[in-house]
C-alpha cells in the first residue's frame, strides 16, 4: 500500500528523534511487525460527509497481535477510517462508507450485516473516557447483560477477569457498587477498556484514547494496550508521536484524506519515504 | 503632549466606568421591579385569601349554592385528578415524539414539519384548543362535558411544551455516552431506554413538574370541555366508574380551582367575593408548591443518579 509516487527518501531529520524515542520503548514492542494473521483489512474504502470526500481508496491490514497507529495532522481522515471500521460512521446523519471493510474473511460494509453482533466482536475506546452513569459493575455487566448473559456467577466473574485486564481490579475492587463518576480520568478510561474487554472483542479501536489524561494515567493505558494486544489487532489514531512509536508495531500516515504511507513503526519513523510524512515527523506542520 | 493622551484615556476610562455602573442600576433597578410585582401580587392574594383558605371545612366541603358557599374540595379534587389524567395521556406521547425526533428521525422534510406543527401547536390560544375539544370530543364523540374531554384539551397544549422540554433533556445527554453504547452493540431503542432516558431523567421531571403546574391553574381550555361544575356530590368509595357520582369517573363533568375562580367571580355576594379569593390564593400556593417541586425533585434524581 505504499504511495509510489513519493520523492526521495529523506535523510532523516526526525532520525535523532525517533532513535531517542524507539529506545524508550518497552522491550516487549518491537517496532515491526510480528504476525501475519490478518483479522481485519479495508480494501479501497471511501468516505464521504454529504458531498465532502473525506477518505480516498484507504487500504490497510490489521494483524492480531499487533497494535496499529493512525497518525496525522487534524483533519487528515485517520478518526474517519477508524470510524468506518467497526461501522460507527453509520451513526452519523450524511455520512456513507464505500469499498470493503473485511473482517475474518467477510465484507462487513454491507446493509445486510448485523451492527450488533459485529460492534461485539470489534471494540471501540472513545478520546474522553465516557462511562455509563451508573456503577462501576453496571457499566462492565451492563452490555453482556443486554447481549443475554444473565447467571450471576458469570457476570460476577465478568466483572473481575475485565477489571484484572484493565489492571483495575486493585484500585475499585472494593467499591463496586459506586458510581464510575467518582473515579479518576485515568481510572475512568480503564474502566472502559474493561466495558470492552468483557465483550472479549478481536478487534479494539483506539481514538485518541489518552489525550484527555495526565502522562502517568498515559503510561499506564500504553502498558495496558501492549497486554491486550497480545490476542487482538488494536488500532490506535494518537496525535502523539512519541506514543505512536512507542507502543504500535505499524504505522500509517494520513494526510489530506489520503493513506501516504505505510509501514513497520521503525521504518516510519527513521526511515520515512514521502517528504510530506518527513515534514511532519520533524513539526513541520502538525 | 503625553499628559494630554493620558488625560484624554483617563476620562475615556471614567466614561465607561460610569457608564458600566449605570447599566449595572438601570438592570437591578428592572430585576427589582419584577421581584416586587410578584411578590406584592403573591401577598395581596394571599392577604385576601388567606381568612378564607383557613376557615374550616373550606378544603374539605363540597361546594354550596351554584359555588357561592360552602367550600372547594371538589374543585380541588377535580383539578388534580384532571392534571393526573392529562400527564398519563401526555408524558408517554411527548416521550415517543422527543425519543424519536432526536434519536431516530432523519433531517429532513419530515422533521421540519414535525417540529413546525409542535411549535403551531404550544402557540394556539387555550380557548380555541378548548372550542375545538369540545366540537370534536363532547359533541361529536358524544362525550359531554366530561373530565377526560377536558383531559384531552388540556393534553393539546401540554404536549408541545413537553416535547420541547424532553427533546432539550435529551439532546443536553454527551454524545459521547450514546456512541459508548452503539460501539458495544447494542440498539438505538437499547441505548435510548437504558442510558440516554434515564441520563435525561432529572431535567424531564422538572419539565414534567413545570407542566404540571401550568396545566393545573388552566382554565380557558377547560370551561367548554369538562364543563363549570363539579357533581353536587361525589362518591369517593364508588368503584361504578359508569356512575355520575363517582369520584374517579372520568365521563363525569368537572371543574378546575380556575373555572371555579371564574364561574363564581361574577357573583355580587361578599361571600362569594370572599370564596373567590381563597380559591385564588389556593390555587396559588399548589402551583408555587409545584415549581418548588420540580426543582427538588429534579436535583434530588440527579443526586441520586451521580452519588451513588
Amino acid at each position: 500500500m505504499m504511495n509510489e509516487n513519493n520523492t526521495t527518501t529523506v535523510g532523516s531529520d526526525s532520525q535523532a528523534f525517533s532513535e531517542a524515542v524507539c529506545e524508550a520503548r518497552p522491550a516487549h514492542i518491537s517496532g515491526v511487525a510480528i504476525s501475519d494473521e490478518v483479522v481485519l483489512e479495508t480494501r479501497d474504502v471511501n468516505v464521504y460527509y454529504g458531498d465532502h470526500h473525506a477518505l480516498h481508496d484507504t487500504s490497510l491490514a490489521f494483524h492480531k497481535g499487533e497494535i496499529t497507529a493512525l497518525i496525522g495532522p487534524s483533519g487528515c481522515g485517520k478518526s474517519t477510517f477508524l470510524r468506518s471500521l467497526n461501522l460507527m460512521n453509520r451513526e452519523i446523519r450524511g455520512c456513507r462508507v464505500e469499498g470493503q471493510i473485511v473482517y475474518r474473511d467477510h465484507d462487513i460494509n454491507t446493509r445486510r450485516e448485523n451492527l450488533y453482533e459485529l460492534r461485539k466482536s470489534i471494540g471501540m475506546v472513545f478520546q474522553q473516557p465516557n462511562p455509563f452513569r451508573k456503577s462501576i459493575r453496571e457499566n462492565i455487566t451492563f452490555a453482556p447483560k443486554r447481549h443475554g448473559l444473565t447467571d450471576r456467577a458469570a457476570l460476577d466473574r465478568l466483572v473481575e477477569e475485565s477489571l484484572r485486564g484493565a489492571a483495575l481490579w486493585d484500585e475499585v475492587k472494593d467499591k463496586l457498587d459506586e458510581s464510575a463518576y467518582a473515579l479518576s480520568g485515568g481510572q475512568q478510561q480503564r474502566l472502559c477498556i474493561a466495558r470492552t474487554l468483557a465483550l472479549n472483542p478481536d478487534v479494539i479501536l483506539f481514538d485518541e484514547p489518552c489525550s484527555a489524561l495526565d502522562p502517568i494515567s498515559t503510561l499506564a493505558i500504553e502498558d495496558l494496550m501492549n497486554q491486550i494486544a497480545q490476542e487482538r489487532a488494536i488500532v490506535i489514531v494518537t496525535h502523539n508521536m512519541e506514543q505512536a512509536a512507542r507502543v504500535s508495531n505499524r504505522t500509517a500516515f494520513f494526510y489530506m484524506g489520503d493513506m501516504v504511507e505505510y509501514g513497520e513503526t521503525d521504518q516510519i519513523f527513521q526511515r520515512p519515504n514521502d517528504a510530506r510524512l518527513n515534514d511532519y515527523l520533524t513539526g513541520m506542520f502538525s | 503632549m503625553a499628559d494630554k493622551n493620558d488625560g484624554a484615556q483617563a476620562a475615556r476610562i471614567r466614561r465607561s466606568m460610569r457608564a458600566d455602573r449605570i447599566a449595572t442600576a438601570v438592570l437591578a433597578a428592572i430585576v427589582g421591579v419584577v421581584m416586587l410585582i410578584v411578590v406584592s401580587m403573591v401577598a395581596y392574594i394571599l392577604f385576601q385569601g388567606v381568612g378564607q383558605l383557613v376557615k374550616p371545612g373550606f378544603l374539605t366541603e363540597a361546594a354550596r349554592s351554584n359555588g357561592t358557599a360552602g367550600g372547594v374540595a371538589y374543585q380541588l379534587f377535580d383539578s388534580f385528578y384532571l392534571l393526573v389524567i392529562t400527564l398519563v395521556i401526555s408524558v408517554p406521547i411527548s416521550l415517543g415524539g422527543a425519543v424519536y425526533l432526536v434519536e431516530y428521525a432523519p433531517d429532513g422534510p419530515v422533521t421540519r414539519i414535525a417540529s413546525t406543527a409542535i411549535e403551531t401547536l404550544s402557540s394556539l390560544p387555550s380557548i380555541v384548543v378548548g372550542m375545538f375539544g369540545f366540537l370534536m370530543f363532547s359533541v361529536n364523540f358524544g362525550w359531554g362535558y366530561s373530565l377526560i374531554s377536558g383531559a384531552i384539551a388540556l393534553t393539546m397544549f401540554n404536549i408541545p411544551i413537553l416535547v420541547r422540554v424532553i427533546q432539550q433533556a435529551l439532546e443536553d445527554v454527551p454524545s459521547s455516552q450514546r456512541d459508548a453504547c452503539l460501539a458495544m452493540g447494542l440498539t438505538r431503542w437499547e441505548t435510548t431506554v437504558h442510558v440516554l432516558i434515564p441520563a435525561a431523567m432529572p431535567a424531564i421531571v422538572t419539565g414534567v413538574v413545570l407542566s404540571a403546574g401550568r396545566v393545573f391553574g388552566e382554565a380557558a381550555a377547560l370551561l367548554f370541555t369538562s364543563g363549570m361544575s363539579s357533581p353536587a356530590r361525589l362518591n369517593f368509595l364508588s368503584l361504578n366508574f359508569a356512575s355520575p357520582t363517582c369520584a374517579w369517573n372520568i365521563f363525569r363533568p368537572g371543574e378546575s380551582l380556575a373555572v371555579h375562580i371564574y364561574k363564581i367571580y361574577g357573583e355580587g355576594s361578599p361571600e362569594a367575593q370572599s370564596i373567590v379569593w381563597g380559591t385564588a390564593a389556593l390555587l396559588m400556593i399548589c402551583v408555587l408548591l409545584f415549581n418548588v417541586l420540580s426543582r427538588v425533585a429534579g436535583k434530588a434524581i440527579a443526586k441520586r443518579m451521580t452519588a451513588e
